[in-house]
C-alpha cells in the first residue's frame, strides 16, 4: 500500500536517478576537477600560486569588499523588508519588484550603469576629477557593483517571513508601553534572526563569487583591483591553469563552506526555525 | 475615570467601518461590544488601544484627550485575539515585558519585577509555569499569560478583542467566570468584542449592540433582552438557538 501521494516505483525511480544524474554531472564533476586541477602539480605549487602577492591581494581585496558590502546590505535588507512587511504605503509594490530588480537584470549592465554615472566620461566624471575621488577602476566602485549585485538576498529572505509574522506581536509590544526601537530590538529582530542569518549567508557567498558587474568596474589592475573571480579569469587566459585552479578551488570551499554552515543551523535550530514560522 | 466616547468614524478604503459611535462608559463597568463581524467593534477597540486612529470624533477618558496620548503612554492592556504573545520569550518574560521596557527612571529594580511576575501568575493560576515558552502551553493558558502581561503594567483600562474566541466551549466557560470575578476583584474599565450574544449577557455590565458601524441599542443586557429597540437588535438576538442566558 502507498499513499495517494506517492507515485509508482518507476516514476520515483526516474525522478531520483534523473535527479542525482544531474546533481553529480553538473556540479559534482565540475567541482572535483576544480580541485583536481589545482592539485595537478602537487600542493606546493597550489600554495605557491595561492600566496604569490597577486593573489594575496585578490583575497585581500574580497574580503574588504565583502566585509563593507555585507553589512550594509543587511542593513538596507532589513529596513526594505520592515518597510515593506509592516506598513502599507502607496507605491508598496512597485518598491518590491524594485527589490527584486538586481535578480533580473544581468550583472553586467549593474557595472556599466556605474561607469556611465561615476566614470570619467560620466555624469559625475568631471566633478569626480576635479575632486580627486576615483569610483570606477578602484575600490569604491568594487562596493557598490557588490551592493547593487546581493541587495536582494536579505530583503527577499526576510520579507515573507516578517509578512507572515505578521503585526500583532508589535502591537502588543507598542501596547505595553515599548518605543519603536525597543519593539524592534526585543520583538521584531529575535523573530527573524535564523532568515536573517541565511540572508546574510547567501549575501556574502555572491558578493565574495561576484563576477560580471564587478568585472566591468574593476579595470582588472593586477595586485590592485582584481578579486578572486577576476583574478582566476586573468590566470587562467594567462595559461597559469594551477593557479587559477587554486584560487577558484578557495572560491568552491567558501560555497561549500556555507552550505554547511546553512545545513547546520538548519539542524541545530530546526525547532526554534519552525517555531519562528509558526503564527 | 469615565469613558467618553463621541462621534467616533473611520472609513477604510472601500466602506466605513465606524460610523458616528458615541456612548459613555462608566468608572469600573464591563461592558461588551456585540456584533456580527464587520461591525467596526474589532476596529473601535483598537482605536481605544491606540492602533487606530479615527478619521473624526472625540474620546475623553479619565479628563485626558485621550485620542493624543500614544499608545504606549495609555497604559491600556490590550489582549488580542490571537494573544500575540512573544513566541521566543518565556511566560516569565512575557508577563515581564511591559516593566521591562519602561524608561529607566520608572523601571522597578529586578527583584520587584520577579516579584510582580510571580504575583501575576499566582492571580491567573499559572504557577510553576513560568519558564515554559508560549508554544509549549494550552490556548487556555495562552490566553491568561495574555492578560497577565496585559495586567502587569498597571493598566488603566482592559480591552479585549474576542478574549475566547479560540478556545473550546468548555475552557471558554470556565475562564469566562473566571474574568468575570477578576473584573470584579480588580475593577478596572474593561471593554471586550464578541460576536457571541451570550458570553456578552453573562459577561457584561453593559452591552453594546453594533451593526455597520453603528451602535443598534446600549444598555444593561436585562434592557437589551427584554425590549430590543431596533429589528436589527431583535433579529440578532433571536438568531442563536436557545439563547436565553439570563439568570
Amino acid at each position: 500500500m502507498r499513499k495517494p501521494t506517492e507515485d509508482g516505483p518507476i516514476v520515483r525511480g526516474v525522478c531520483v536517478a534523473l535527479t542525482i544524474g544531474f546533481v553529480v554531472l553538473f556540479l559534482v564533476m565540475p567541482l572535483l576537477t576544480v580541485f583536481s586541477q589545482a592539485l595537478d602539480k602537487g600542493v606546493e605549487a597550489a600554495l605557491d600560486a595561492l600566496t604569490n602577492p597577486d593573489s594575496l591581494s585578490a583575497i585581500w581585496l574580497t574580503l574588504i569588499v565583502a566585509a563593507i558590502a555585507v553589512p550594509l546590505n543587511l542593513l538596507f535588507g532589513v529596513s526594505a523588508a520592515w518597510a515593506i512587511a509592516k506598513h502599507d504605503f502607496r507605491g508598496k509594490s512597485l518598491l518590491v519588484s524594485l527589490v527584486d530588480l538586481p535578480f533580473s537584470v544581468s550583472p553586467v549592465i549593474a557595472g556599466l550603469i556605474y561607469v556611465l554615472i561615476f566614470g570619467m566620461q560620466g555624469w559625475l566624471g568631471p566633478w569626480l576629477r576635479e575632486h580627486d575621488v576615483q569610483i570606477i577602476f578602484a575600490l569604491p566602485g568594487l562596493v557598490l557593483a557588490t551592493i547593487f549585485v546581493t541587495f536582494p538576498f536579505v530583503a527577499r529572505e526576510l520579507i515573507p517571513l516578517m509578512t507572515d509574522q505578521g503585526r500583532d506581536e508589535e502591537e502588543a509590544a507598542i501596547s505595553l508601553g515599548a518605543s519603536g526601537l525597543q519593539t524592534f530590538f526585543r520583538v521584531t529582530l529575535p523573530n527573524i534572526k535564523w532568515g536573517l542569518l541565511y540572508g546574510v549567508l547567501l549575501c556574502n557567498a555572491r558578493a565574495m563569487g561576484e563576477f560580471g558587474a564587478v568585472s566591468v568596474v574593476s579595470g582588472h589592475i593586477r595586485g590592485q583591483t582584481n578579486t578572486m573571480p577576476l583574478h582566476v579569469e586573468v590566470l587562467y587566459n594567462d595559461y597559469q591553469f594551477v593557479g587559477a585552479f587554486a584560487v577558484a578551488s578557495l572560491l568552491a570551499l567558501l560555497a561549500i563552506v556555507t552550505l554547511v554552515l546553512k545545513s547546520l543551523l538548519e539542524w541545530r535550530f530546526a525547532d526554534e526555525i519552525a517555531a519562528a514560522h509558526r503564527h | 475615570m469615565s469613558l467618553v466616547i463621541d462621534s467616533i468614524a473611520k472609513r477604510f478604503a472601500s466602506y466605513a467601518a465606524l460610523d458616528g459611535v458615541s456612548f459613555h462608559v462608566p468608572q469600573g463597568a464591563f461592558v461588551a461590544l456585540l456584533g456580527p463581524s464587520g461591525s467596526g467593534k474589532t476596529t473601535l477597540l483598537r482605536i481605544l488601544g491606540g492602533l487606530e486612529f479615527p478619521d473624526s470624533g472625540t474620546v475623553r477618558f479619565a479628563d485626558l484627550n485621550w485620542l493624543g496620548v500614544p499608545a504606549r503612554d495609555r497604559r491600556a492592556g490590550f489582549v488580542f485575539q490571537h494573544y500575540a504573545l512573544f513566541r521566543h520569550m518565556t511566560v516569565a518574560q512575557n508577563i515581564a515585558f511591559g516593566l521591562r521596557v519602561r524608561r529607566w527612571h520608572k523601571r522597578p529594580p529586578r527583584a520587584e519585577i520577579n516579584r510582580r511576575v510571580e504575583e501575576l501568575l499566582g492571580l491567573v493560576q499559572l504557577d510553576g509555569l513560568g519558564m515554559r515558552y508560549p508554544s509549549q502551553i494550552s490556548g487556555g493558558q495562552q490566553q491568561r499569560v495574555a492578560l497577565a502581561r496585559a495586567l502587569a503594567i498597571e493598566p488603566r483600562m482592559l480591552l479585549l478583542d474576542e478574549p475566547f474566541g479560540a478556545l473550546d466551549a468548555k475552557v471558554r466557560k470556565e475562564l469566562r467566570g473566571w474574568l468575570r470575578s477578576l473584573h470584579e476583584r480588580l475593577g478596572i474599565t474593561s471593554i471586550f468584542v464578541t460576536h457571541d450574544q451570550e458570553e456578552a449577557f453573562a459577561l457584561a455590565d453593559l452591552v453594546a449592540v453594533m451593526n455597520k458601524g453603528r451602535i443598534e441599542q446600549y444598555g444593561t443586557p436585562q434592557d437589551v433582552i427584554r425590549a430590543p429597540r431596533t429589528p436589527f437588535v431583535a433579529e440578532f438576538l433571536e438568531r442563536a438557538p436557545g439563547a436565553a442566558p439570563l439568570a
